[in-house]
């Protein structure tokens, strides 16, 4: 047998079990995780091993001890997945409103200073967030804008419109410019034009982007910790269950709650959009 | 825009200026405004915040005196000596380099295997390749809680079965024992990052032309061959983009660390350190330098990169 043969072989019987661990280590912690949060915390200290217990031993008090207020002895995640809901919506709204038009202008609009323009998007990821964070945890200190919802999500517009920009700009230069051109000849304005014809055709784009930047704020931790850990009030719910697993008192499969309930908006977003996500992630990755 | 102040103060040649110009210097201003509430955004939240690290790492601030902090404070290399010359200091930037070089190779390898095992068609494709995205996806602040719990020496499941199955002599603490905890975080990176790079890589691989494959496998190229000298020159590009893009994240990195160690058992990278000089000391000045040291380590990383190591790629043929 010649090696082509050989390795085609090899391939054959590798394949599907590479592709079997894959699929395992990427889905197995989330079952993990769904599972622990539904067993009695007795039962996990028994038994550790245990990957499945029978449904009727399935207990929901965890969830209850998580969602219910701090008042009735919860932990108040309900007022913490409103406030990331808040957060995240306000930044996906702003972030589409400023990115839309800034992308227009890099990608159709000749100006002075569009090379440019780059560069300053590569330094907002040259550098660390945890240096931006000093500057702006003193200067949201003095503004009384530290511990308030609005400050963390303008910070957030700023970390993700670049990327936004970068994205819409990817795909509104795949937009025919001969379109626009006609829109023009029947007398819209630009700002017409961009409301009118580019906006309906970039809509997939646009739709993955604000996908892409609610989630990217959904899971945002560190600027959360640093501006709203003083008031409870304010948490967000990363914020939230990082500061659940410092206490003492609560249990693991408390924990595991918590991180379904974060976790599980954002999957399900993800499962309803995923090829929408995927394609908008990599637009002109492919072109090399 | 300094043809717009000269048409203002020259009324003599605006009319025919306005005629010839027009077109081109209202798509210039379109393009400026169009463009300026991201300038704005990014210049208050991003620029001007990065121009004052550079002056608060000069300056003596704790949060106590924070009100008297101002431009024109006093100016001092203190912040730089203490942060230089503070225990822990060199090791905290091996450790940063080391768990990034390890996360990057990591998550860009895996990525590649997945890429390549994940690129043919097979029964349940479209929901495996959904389901390996979801470490990038997820909630960082719950994955790692779940990597906490797995890994746990009391009640993890990987203990567990590693004493029962694998006949280890004792639980291990991977988080908590220095010989393992950076390790496990370079793991934990790599598994929550390979599919940013499997996604690239797929995109890059479902471009190249068929045919190419075809005609090397009916000359009897073995896959192995096909994939040395077919599929990596193509993939190259993107393989080196992704290297510099992992990096650059990878070595700013803070979440994963803290919440995975924080920052103990040898797994202290620079970013987690500026952390505890902001909020256990509350060294707003020794914290400033100290991120200023972690961006100037990775500018000189990155020159360094681009300098000697980085692919020649003709800018023109990029776009």
């Amino acid at each position: 047998m010649d090696r082509a043969s050989i390795e085609t072989r090899a391939i054959r019987v590798l394949r599907p079990i590479v592709i079997t661990v894959l699929a395992v280590i990427t889905l197995f912690p989330f079952l993990y995780m769904l599972m622990l949060s539904v067993r009695p915390i007795e039962d996990l200290l028994q038994n550790p091993g245990r990957l499945w217990i029978d449904p009727s031993e399935w207990t929901l008090r965890t969830y209850r001890e998580v969602l219910d207020p701090a008042e009735d002895g919860g932990q108040g995640f309900l007022r913490f997945l409103t406030n990331s809901a808040i957060v995240s919506v306000a930044a996906t709204a702003f972030t589409l409103l400023v990115s839309i038009p800034g992308a227009y202008a890099v990608a159709r609009l000749r100006f002075f200073g569009r090379r440019q323009v780059h560069f300053l998007f590569l330094a907002v990821y040259l550098f660390p967030s945890i240096l931006l964070a000093i500057p702006l945890f003193v200067l949201f200190t003095r503004l009384g804008l530290r511990g308030s919802l609005a400050g963390l999500t303008l910070v957030y517009i700023a970390q993700t419109v670049p990327v936004s920009i970068y994205m819409l700009r990817n795909y509104l230069t795949t937009i025919p410019e001969s379109l626009e051109e006609a829109a023009a000849v029947d007398g819209y304005s630009r700002l017409q034009t961009l409301r009118k014809v580019v906006l309906p055709l970039a809509a997939p784009a646009v739709m993955a982007n604000a996908l892409y930047v609610f989630m990217i704020a959904w899971n945002e931790f560190l600027f959360a910790l640093l501006f709203l850990v003083e008031d409870r009030a304010d948490w967000t719910v990363s914020l939230g269950l990082a500061q659940l697993s410092g206490g003492i008192e609560v249990s693991k499969t408390v924990l595991m709650a918590g991180s379904v309930v974060l976790t599980l908006p954002i999957v399900i977003l993800f499962f309803a959009a995923e090829r929408l996500l995927t394609e908008g992630l990599t637009a002109g990755a492919d072109k090399g | 825009m300094s043809g717009t102040t000269s048409r203002e103060t020259s009324p003599e040649t605006s009319r025919g200026a306005r005629r010839q110009l027009t077109a081109r210097q209202r798509e210039n201003r379109a393009g400026l405004a169009y463009l300026s509430p991201t300038l704005v955004v990014v210049l208050v939240v991003v620029v001007l915040p990065i121009l004052w690290t550079v002056m608060l790492a000069f300056q003596r601030i704790r949060l106590i005196n924070l009100r008297r902090a101002g431009v024109f404070g006093e100016y001092t290399l203190a912040n730089l000596e203490t942060v230089l010359t503070s225990p822990g200091f060199w090791s905290s930037l091996w450790t940063t380099l080391v768990y990034t070089v390890g996360s990057t190779v990591g998550s860009i390898v895996l990525g590649l295997v997945a890429a390549l095992a994940l690129r043919g068609r097979f029964r349940g494709r479209t929901l495996v390749r959904a389901s390996v995205l979801l470490p990038y996806v997820a909630p960082v602040v719950a994955v790692a809680f779940v990597w906490n719990v797995l890994l746990s020496p009391q009640f993890g499941l990987v203990n567990d079965w590693g004493v029962r199955f694998l006949d280890w002599d004792r639980p291990i603490a991977f988080l908590s024992q220095s010989e393992y905890a950076l390790l496990t975080v370079i793991a934990f990176e790599t598994w929550r990052y390979f599919p940013f790079a499997f996604l690239f890589l797929l995109a890059r691989l479902q471009a190249v032309p068929a045919d190419l494959e075809e005609a090397a496998r009916v000359d009897g190229a073995a896959p192995t061959q096909i994939f040395r000298h077919i599929l990596l020159p193509q993939l190259g590009a993107v393989i080196a983009l992704l290297s510099v893009l992992r990096f650059i994240m990878t070595f700013n990195k803070f979440d994963d660390v803290y919440l995975l160690t924080g920052g103990g058992s040898g797994t202290e990278v620079v970013s987690v350190r500026v952390y505890e000089f902001l909020t256990a000391r509350f060294d707003i000045g020794a914290a400033a330098a100290q991120a200023l040291v972690l961006a100037a380590g990775l500018v000189v990383l990155l020159a360094i990169y681009l300098r000697f190591l980085a692919p020649k790629v003709d800018p023109r043929e990029e776009e």
